[in-house]
């Protein structure tokens, strides 16, 4: 049995428990699995259909587990075409789930620097001076350009918009109350068990230990649940899929190059305000050429406003949350939400690699949905729907092979689950965006030239994969007009004494203003974390997030890990060491791909485990 | 003489304190804004009553819990799945508000209602935990009132420590002014005792007391009595949210002595 993780040195004994199916992670596309096995376990009488192959005698042990302390906990800015979803509930009534909304206007804006501190390209700069002058024939106004149409493969507005965190909710409580499986938050799954090339269930993390996983008074072992199918929707940044991922690698050609850091606010609008319910709008342009951004408005003058900071925007002092204050105070969209208050706020990683990101979806034992297994639409943005249908899809196949009395091998997986998904319209739409995205480490232009070329085409005519992918620039490549050497040398020593990042500095010395914290809607990152949820961190968990090897971060400059942290969970440190307190951490996983490491040809230096706790919010 | 106790736990949902809660008027009185929309969890206080009676009964051979609880069916079901990993017991569960703005007296009699209703309860040998106070800012009478409707003489409140003595005589610290305790001797249950804090740390998650627990506690959900309070019970004048303010002002240059001086005076002028 081979259990990827680590294993405290001290000898004890652990808890096993049998299952049938154990699912890791309650998201989206755990949601449309169980929802749909659900059905399948009921005979029209309400006798159970399928009986226990661990529990004779008793009805099929379906389990989740999911890490956070609550099902509605999970994070996304959803407006999605809900194909999937509304397949699954047919007629369904939006009513019902709240925050949900009809899409009623939906519109992509191209927002100019109203500042002059964004850093655009020479021809950015030329076509902003040409919108600027013709902007009243263009209808160009509060330094935003409303485009005439929207391509086809981006349009939302046959669809709603959403919090996940309450679609969850909504979802959960009907499957718990069916009272045919079971789903447990507060229960990290650590790793995989793996035997013999074949995933024969699970490892829970370990409880009552110091941060460094030392065990302690009322040490207890993490559980082994041994299951005959292990799903995995730990989404891109669990445990168990990277686990899994680091045993069996990829297949040929596949790679996790390509990441973003979602981050939103939820913002109670003033009263006075005109956004209708179901305004989606789409940005780009601001606050850098590389972030995009969105704005969607809920019920009850609710409404989402966020944006992605992708892993080919190279400044090597990327923040999200500052960058999310210069977004949302931008004249285009301040006029609307100026006189808000902060409601809620949450980031989570995106895994932007799509298709040429997916893993092997099955093996023995165990089949992969959601996110983590390259659902994501990176062409058309849409990923909640994409992951719900995959659940669906494997839900479909296992309740086939449960009937025909099939055991859950590799083969019959694919000849069940890969077949369906790789028939449907997740698959094919995910095969037309697979490179469209290859342009935007050239920069803005040529990335919407080649989502248009892919988009247009359907994926037949594509610019060709950059020769690399560099993480983050040097602070001298990146700031070198800006900033004479003495002075950024300087403010890396302030950095570093203070134990700061640097991104503020940086930016305020580029031109950025100050953010007017107005203690509503625009506070500090600190006060954030206190809004609308708080973090919780239980004790007696390790720390989740480990710089394994001292020297190599000592060594690292600028941190990005640092830098990135959407919680400010991880600080300098006063060695050169990142350090980790797992009270602000969020789980947003961005420390993972924002390591460094890897551009020296070295594994990535921090390991991001299963850990407990995190954001208290239902909001997001 | 046995030393098994019958423990009953009063503890109801309270929407979790850590979400940012504001009042607000409805026509059926007042209200939580979005109460629906917000995480809810077992009310701390009671959940540390509860945490106690796990710890007694495992001590006490041949003793049970039951988990009394108030609040909406669909919260109850959701936090009953990260409580039930904790410690072992049966729920009661009763389908009803939890906002914080139910009346006192109310509230008792259906906890009163349902505690009387449980099948095998032998009430000489009860003990009645619940929380000395509680987070959905209640009046901190709820539990006597249960205690009196039930009938049991012996009440102490503000708990932090039970011990059996050998001869079965509970040796009870209720706390009192000036950070100290008054030690009190009851012969024996029944008794109801209103914990503080208790000693003990959060019991782990233990996936296997969950899959026990939740074997009785989901169809114990399905049958949950609803308990809706007459609107006339109570009528409120007011409600308003604490007074409380953040105020954020970004300090580059200050000492930390003189940022302790100007909270000082900021608090004094308060």
């Amino acid at each position: 049995m081979t259990p990827v993780s680590p294993e405290p040195a001290a000898s004890f004994e652990r808890q096993q428990m049998e299952v049938d199916i154990a699912c890791v992670g309650f998201g989206p596309a755990m949601g449309g699995f169980l929802t749909t096995l659900s059905r399948s376990l009921l005979n029209p009488d309400g006798s159970p259909k399928l009986e226990s192959g661990c529990l004779p005698g008793s009805p099929l042990q379906v389990i989740c587990y999911e890490r956070a302390d609550g099902l509605g906990f999970g994070v996304s800015g959803a407006v999605t075409r809900g194909r999937g979803i509304r397949a699954s509930f047919p007629g369904l009534d939006l009513a019902k789930i709240p925050m949900a909304a009809t899409v009623k206007e939906e519109r992509l804006v191209y927002l100019l620097d109203p500042t002059g501190a964004s850093q655009r390209s020479w021809a950015l700069r030329a076509g902003d001076k040409l919108i600027r002058a013709l902007g009243s024939f263009l209808g160009c106004r509060e330094h935003a350009l409303e485009l005439p149409l929207i391509p086809s493969f981006l349009q939302k507005h046959d669809g709603f918009v959403m919090s996940l965190g309450q679609f969850n909710q909504w979802v959960g409580e009907q499957l718990t109350s069916s009272g045919l499986l079971q789903i447990w938050p507060s229960t990290p799954v650590t790793a995989p068990l793996i035997e013999d090339r074949a995933v024969k269930g699970i490892r829970f993390a370990d409880q009552g230990t110091s941060l460094d996983g030392t065990p302690q008074d009322g040490f207890l072992p993490g559980m082994d649940v041994r299951a005959a199918l292990t799903v995995v929707g730990d989404g891109p940044v669990g445990a168990v899929g990277r686990g899994i991922d680091a045993h069996f690698g990829l297949p040929p050609g596949h790679e996790h190059s390509e990441w973003a850091l979602g981050m939103k606010m939820v913002i109670e609008l003033r009263e006075d305000s005109v956004l209708e319910t179901g305004t989606v709008l789409h940005t780009f342009g601001f606050p850098e050429p590389e972030i995009f951004g969105f704005l969607y408005v809920h019920p009850d003058r609710m409404a989402s406003a966020g944006i992605f900071i992708p892993s080919w925007f190279r400044s090597p002092v990327r923040t999200a949350y500052r960058y999310l204050q210069h977004f949302v105070l931008h004249p285009y969209l301040w006029r609307h939400l100026q006189g808000g208050t902060l409601k809620s706020w949450g980031a989570k990683s995106l895994q932007e690699s799509g298709r040429r990101g997916e893993p092997f979806l099955v093996g023995d034992g165990y089949a992969r949905i959601g996110e983590g297994s390259g659902s994501t639409n990176v062409l058309s943005g849409s990923g909640v729907d994409e992951a719900w249908t995959t659940g669906v899809q494997l839900a479909e196949a296992v309740a086939e092979l449960l009937e025909k009395k099939l055991p859950f091998t590799r083969q019959n997986l694919e000849e069940t689950y890969v077949r369906r998904r790789r028939a449907s319209w997740v698959d094919r739409e995910s095969r037309v965006a697979a490179d469209s995205r290859n342009g935007f480490p050239h920069g803005l232009l040529s990335g919407l030239f080649g989502m248009a070329l892919a988009g247009f085409t359907g994926g037949r005519v594509v610019i060709p994969p950059p020769s690399s992918r560099k993480k983050g620039a040097s602070l001298e490549e990146r700031c070198g007009a800006r900033i004479p050497p003495a002075e950024l040398q300087k403010f890396r020593d302030e950095a570093a004494a203070h134990s700061l990042p640097l991104h503020d500095q940086i930016m305020n010395r580029c031109g950025w203003p100050e953010i007017p914290f107005d203690g509503k809607l625009l506070v500090s990152q600190q006060d954030a974390l206190l809004t609308g949820g708080n973090v919780q961190a239980p004790p007696g968990y390790a720390n989740h997030v480990v710089f394994l090897r001292p020297d190599v971060c000592r060594n690292c400059e600028p941190k990005l890990c640092v830098e990135m942290c959407s919680g400010q969970a991880i600080s300098r440190g006063e060695s050169g060491v990142p350090q980790f307190d797992r009270e602000k951490c969020i789980f947003c996983g961005a420390c993972l791909w924002n390591c460094r490491a890897e551009e020296a040809g070295e594994p990535a230096n921090v390991d991001f485990r299963a850990g407990a706790g995190g954001l208290h919010s239902a909001l997001n | 003489m046995s030393n098994a106790y019958h423990i009953v736990v009063c503890g109801s949902l309270v929407p979790d304190p850590l979400q940012t809660l504001e009042p607000i008027e409805t026509p059926a009185g007042p209200a939580l804004k979005n109460e629906m929309l917000l995480p809810a969890v077992l009310d701390p206080w009671a959940a540390h009553a509860l945490y106690e009676a796990a710890n007694l009964a495992a001590h006490a051979p041949g003793s049970k819990v039951w988990l009394v609880s108030l609040g909406a069916k669909a919260k109850l079901q959701q936090v009953m799945m990260t409580i039930a990993q904790k410690v072992s017991f049966e729920l009661i569960p009763i389908d009803g508000p939890a906002s914080g703005f139910a009346d006192a007296h109310a509230t008792a009699a259906f906890l009163a209602e349902a505690i009387q209703s449980i099948a095998g309860l032998d009430r000489s040998r009860m003990l009645l935990f619940g929380g000395w106070e509680s987070a959905s800012r209640g009046a901190g009478v709820t539990m006597q009132l249960i205690g009196e409707r039930l009938g049991i003489l012996d009440q102490f409140q503000g708990v932090d420590q039970l011990t059996v003595q050998p001869d079965g005589t509970l040796e009870i610290l209720e706390r009192i002014e000036g950070g100290r305790h008054q030690v009190s001797l009851c012969q024996s249950p029944p008794a109801l005792l209103g914990w503080a804090t208790g000693n003990l740390p959060e019991p782990r998650n233990n996936p296997q007391i969950g899959m026990a627990n939740m074997r009785a506690i989901m169809p114990a959900l399905q049958r949950a009595k609803s308990a809706a309070p007459a609107p006339e019970a109570l009528k409120y004048r007011s409600a308003s949210p604490p007074k409380q303010q953040r105020q954020t002002r970004i300090e580059k240059n200050l000492s930390a002595e003189e940022i302790a001086r100007e909270i000082v005076a900021w608090i004094e002028k308060a």
